[in-house]
């Protein structure tokens, strides 16, 4: 199938684009890198009247440092980011994580921004912008922007804190130098979405966890926190003994889907076993 | 309609196309480049992957107007005056296909990933191909044609 037909605009600054929101209300749709818009334009799930292409705007796709962060521009391609040795740098878990998102073509296309504000619940990228305390900067009517902590950035399925008329801008993570990560996804088959996956980061004090940030994927209707098992991990040695009772707080207070995939209290189960998988994995790299 | 120039296998086409128009469509039903298929339609199977700047993409995920003022590669442009490109031949010598279908995408997926990593393992061969489905060959071939073409071929 291909999508019904459209108005196609494609802007070549952030001014440009916020006018044509604000001209369009809720009929305009943005094209990110496209790899989750297509399928549903395809699919007829979505047939906006108007969609604003951000694909021309050079400086939505910068990476550099900021001080004490890194500012990774929302239309950043998933390739860029895996490849951007400042990432590697400051923020191992993005890269980490980004290894598991799709196929190499996805990743060629798709866009750091554009997954976040997708916001499917089965995404990767919303853990790892959680675990580490990332910002949002979101362009709004005449260009006022303003910043949103991850935390409050994701609202519900598919929904973030991004408004009609609105564009997330920029990503800027505070620099998490020399931390240890690792992203566990579970799948059955290749390039499937996360059953659930634990996103994790530490910072090491010999073999002892000084700190830990931890965030589940697909365990509820957003990106989770799991934040009593970074409590618990604090002081902890790096071994399976060290982390397996901590591992088991990660489905508190959880509310996970249930499907074809496995039901709720199955999830649950793995969010334990794979956030001691997770936990380890970082620790050992 | 959108005014699109692009630049495929090397000659330049300047289209009027209607916005929705998917890139493979556009390759294929403008301007006659049909050895990009259209597997899935769901972005699953890659095997419309084309080289875009020469990176894969899959062409049945993208729109032909995103591709304006790029340059893009399908399988129909890798033989240089009839000789075959050396991941063409690798495939041909290593029977890498049975029904051929996923052919045209798989070998596009392999010069990209080969471009990314010269010498990769088998490990990396299967999972810097994970983007691409063949339903016949078990992969098995495919991934001695990838050895083959990165000279690392196990005798």
């Amino acid at each position: 199938m291909i999508p019904a037909p459209f108005d196609y605009l494609a802007p070549e600054s952030v001014e440009e684009v916020l006018a044509a929101l604000a001209e369009s209300g809720d009929d305009a749709k943005v094209l990110a890198g496209g790899q989750s818009l297509l399928p549903v334009l395809r699919l007829r799930l979505n047939a906006p009247e108007k969609i604003i292409d951000i694909g021309r705007i050079p400086a939505l796709r910068e990476i550099h440092e900021d001080g004490e962060y890194l500012a990774i521009g929302a239309m950043a391609t998933h390739d860029d980011v895996l490849h951007n040795a400042l990432v590697t740098e400051h923020a191992l878990l993005l890269h980490k994580t980004l290894v598991e998102v799709a196929d190499p073509q996805i990743r060629h296309r798709g866009t750091v921004g554009g997954a976040l504000v997708h916001a499917d619940p089965a995404g990767d990228l919303g853990a790892a912008a959680l675990a580490l305390d990332a910002e949002l900067v979101i362009a709004g009517p005449g260009g006022a922007t303003r910043t949103v902590a991850a935390k409050d950035f994701f609202v519900d399925i598919f929904e973030t804190a991004v408004q009609d008329g609105e564009l997330l801008t920029q990503i800027r993570i505070p620099k998490h130098t020399g931390w240890r990560a690792h992203y566990e996804k579970f799948v059955r088959v290749a390039h499937q979405w996360a059953i659930v996956a634990v996103a994790a980061t530490v910072r090491m004090d010999g073999g002892t966890i000084s700190e830990a940030r931890v965030a589940l994927t697909n365990m509820g209707s957003t990106p989770v926190r799991a934040a009593s098992v970074e409590r618990a991990l604090v002081g902890k040695p790096a071994t399976d003994d060290g982390v397996r009772e901590a591992a088991t707080l990660a489905a508190e207070g959880t509310s996970p889907p249930s499907d074809l995939n496995g039901d709720a209290a199955y999830r649950k189960h793995l969010a334990g076993v794979l956030t001691r998988r997770a936990v380890l994995a970082a620790a050992g790299e | 309609m959108t005014r699109i120039s692009v630049q495929v296998d090397g000659d330049h086409y300047t289209d009027e196309v209607e916005p929705r128009t998917l890139l493979v469509h556009y390759l294929r039903e403008r301007i006659g480049k049909t050895g990009t298929v259209v597997g899935c339609d769901t972005s699953n199977c890659g095997a419309c992957t084309v080289l875009l700047d020469g990176k894969s993409v899959k062409s049945c995920n993208m729109l032909a107007v995103q591709a304006d003022g790029h340059e893009v590669t399908t399988v129909e442009g890798l033989a240089i005056d009839g000789t075959l490109h050396p991941m063409q031949q690798a495939f041909h010598d290593k029977h890498a296909l049975q029904c051929g279908y996923c052919t045209p995408g798989m070998i596009m997926a392999s010069i990209d990933l080969l471009n990314d990593n010269p010498h990769p393992s088998e490990d990396e061969i299967r999972v810097g191909l994970e983007g691409n489905l063949c339903r016949c060959t078990g992969y098995q071939n495919i991934v001695k044609a990838v050895q083959q073409a990165a000279g690392s071929e196990q005798s």
